[in-house]
């Protein structure tokens, strides 16, 4: 049985259409992201998942329980965290925990080793009020809070939106560790690195979803070749590249940028063109598109 | 119940680790009884006047010694003219000067009838007015006590007024019954609807609603622990205003908490109607404000009388909680009316109660928002 399920869901904020017609499933213990900018509609359609809005048009199950009607058996069995950390600044870091805890009707001893690894780490500051505490760890409490009562499926908006990328490395980590205590995880993310780890993703824009797939597959259907070009001065080398009549897209990726060149083209000319307009030594080879690649070629595709 | 517990627990942790929270709840109270009963006087207390004393027989000088041994005046300036009287008003440290005509006790005994002018500074109106009450009040009953010598009981003089239940008109006898139902809608309406918003603003409400908790657990537990410090709040100013202006309720208490126990449950439920319609902390406190706590306290009669206000405002205070619960509390304390003299106001008010909680359990979600499509 699929853990998620979506039929066409819809919904408004006034004129506003927030999402168009989104369809998907979620298997059991998978690990699902949603990837989009901000505006994308992810939050709503979290919300909609976590029981907290009636969409507008379509339906969604979890479990086989509809969201909106069977809402309050549901609600035992979601681990929600709100894009904003749903934590009570001022209380302790073990009040929070217990506080969550209790109303889900279970305590901490309980499902200890659900958190453990992850609230080991805040564990030394339990007596520390949470609005003390630093991204990283707020965002690690908020996660031990969601788990407490060993929810089936963990619903996370935005988990790693500011916190640091050693923080966010390691939270990954803990999805992968409770992915395999067989909890399904849906996340959203805007950072496209943060795709790769999860089984399968969705990408979503303004409300509509572009694709979904394992990330391997959503790489590998970028329909051209691709090429990253490299050299110290990049802003200069974006600039030349844009400026060449060989070139038909050309975007920053990391360190390089990624072009894709006319089908006439082969590199060699491109690098001549470069050193032409005074740029020497540049880089340049077939590379592996990125998802941001691919969300760019699917966004133009969709205008 | 240990959900319960636990979410009411966390409430008022909330409370006492939150010094603004604790300056609200109990710093307020206690200033604004303080400050209403000592600053804000509408009663007199050691008022300075001057005295003209033209008879300097046995009559004048027993009133001005009467005048002297009540607590309301200090005779700080005797004056031998009436080319005088001009003089010591400028100076602005009286209050008003008693005249005392020639041959006062002659006149008494021959005509059975005197007059006393009091000339008041009445650039302040307020004061004016109490001062030359209280004089009078001196004077009548001075001829009270005279009339009982003379025989031929002829009347003295003028009127004799009494007043009744304050007879000192002293002015905390009406505030404090005032002061409870603001401080009330403060703790009880105010408190109540930041907390909840609150929740909304830092984004725990999303938690909250999504946690088997039921939605009544929530309310309830939110609002649990303000109906108990509101509590603790009236039994802390009637105690204040039973040490510091010996003021005592003359009715009885469990009556008055009775009655105060239904306006906090009005108080909460306008507090959480008010955070069901809101997401800001700020448009919470505004519409408190707005709707309940500045109406209510110029509106009540609280600070101005009903009676003297134009009939608009009178129908416009009627539908106002705070009106009809000091026209509940005022008679319990004051008077010691019983319940049979305010039944009908508090049916009024358990109405308006009931209006709100029903319109405010109708109206809290479940969910972040309703259906737009």
């Amino acid at each position: 049985m699929a853990a998620v399920e979506a039929l066409n869901i819809t919904h408004r904020y006034g004129r506003v259409t927030a999402l168009d017609d989104i369809s998907f499933n979620v298997n059991e213990g998978e690990l699902f992201g949603f990837i989009g900018p901000d505006g994308a509609g992810k939050t709503t359609l979290f919300r909609i998942a976590a029981t907290l809005i009636i969409p507008a048009g379509g339906r969604m199950t979890l479990f086989g329980l509809n969201t909106v009607s069977r809402y309050r058996e549901l609600r035992n069995h979601i681990g929600y965290m709100p894009g904003r950390f749903s934590l009570y600044q001022d209380l302790t870091v073990e009040e929070n925990l217990n506080f969550y805890a209790t109303i889900f009707g279970t305590t901490i001893k309980e499902n200890y080793h659900l958190i453990e690894l992850i609230y080991k780490q805040i564990e030394p500051f339990r007596k520390r009020q949470a609005g003390r505490l630093s991204g990283g760890m707020k965002q690690k409490l908020a996660l031990s809070c969601a788990l407490i009562h060993k929810p089936g499926i963990l619903i996370l908006d935005e988990p790693t939106t500011g916190v640091d990328a050693v923080s966010r490395t390691e939270f990954w980590e803990m999805l992968a560790n409770l992915k395999s205590e067989g909890i399904t995880i849906i996340v959203s993310t805007p950072y496209m690195d943060e795709a790769l780890r999860c089984d399968r993703i969705a990408l979503i824009q303004k409300g509509k979803l572009l694709a979904i797939d394992t990330p391997f597959n959503i790489r590998s259907s970028y329909a051209r070749k691709l090429y990253a070009v490299s050299h110290p001065d990049r802003y200069r080398l974006l600039i030349a590249l844009r400026s060449l009549p060989q070139v038909i897209t050309s975007e920053p990726f990391g360190d390089s940028v990624h072009v894709v060149l006319r089908d006439d083209v082969l590199p060699p000319e491109v690098k001549k063109a470069l050193e032409e307009t005074g740029l020497h030594g540049v880089s340049i080879a077939g590379t592996m598109p990125g998802i941001e690649d691919v969300f760019l070629e699917l966004m133009q595709k969709e205008q | 119940m240990k959900r319960f517990m636990a979410f009411v627990r966390k409430e008022f942790l909330h409370i006492f680790r939150d010094v603004r929270t604790l300056i609200i709840l109990f710093g307020i109270p206690a200033t604004q009884i303080l400050i209403f009963g000592y600053a804000v006087r509408t009663d007199l207390k050691n008022a300075s006047i001057a005295v003209l004393d033209n008879a300097h027989d046995d009559v004048s000088n027993d009133l001005i010694l009467k005048l002297e041994a009540s607590d309301f005046f200090t005779i700080s300036n005797r004056l031998n003219s009436y080319d005088d009287i001009d003089a010591t008003f400028k100076k602005g440290k009286i209050k008003a000067v008693v005249i005392f005509p020639e041959d006062l006790a002659a006149l008494l005994t021959r005509d059975g009838h005197a007059t006393v002018s009091i000339i008041a500074d009445a650039s302040e109106p307020n004061t004016a007015s109490l001062v030359t009450g209280y004089t009078s009040g001196i004077l009548n009953d001075y001829s009270a006590a005279l009339t009982k010598h003379i025989t031929t009981g002829l009347p003295v003089i003028s009127p004799e007024v009494r007043m009744y239940f304050n007879p000192n008109l002293e002015s905390h006898f009406m505030f404090v019954p005032g002061v409870i139902t603001l401080i009330l809608i403060m703790v009880s309406a105010l408190m109540t609807s930041v907390a909840i918003v609150r929740e909304k603003e830092s984004g725990t409400m999303e938690v909250l609603l999504v946690s088997p908790l039921k939605p009544w657990q929530i309310i309830v537990g939110k609002v649990a622990p303000y109906f108990f410090l509101s509590l603790v709040n009236i039994i802390v100013i009637l105690l204040m205003a039973w040490f510091v202006f010996k003021l005592p309720v003359r009715g009885s208490i469990a009556l008055l908490i009775a009655e105060c126990m239904l306006y906090i449950l009005m108080g909460l439920s306008f507090g959480i109607l008010i955070s069901t319609i809101v997401d800001k902390m700020e448009n919470a406190i505004i519409i408190t404000f707005m709707v309940l706590l500045l109406p209510g306290l110029l509106l009540s009669g609280f600070i101005f009388p009903i009676e003297n206000m134009p009939k608009v405002y009178d129908y416009l205070s009627a539908i106002l909680p705070p009106r009809w619960f000091i026209e509940i509390i005022r008679p319990i304390m004051i008077k010691g009316a019983g319940f049979v003299y305010v039944w009908k106001e508090t049916l009024i008010l358990a109405g308006m109660t009931l209006f709100l909680i029903v319109l405010s359990a109708r109206k809290f979600k479940v969910r972040l928002e309703e259906s737009s499509g």
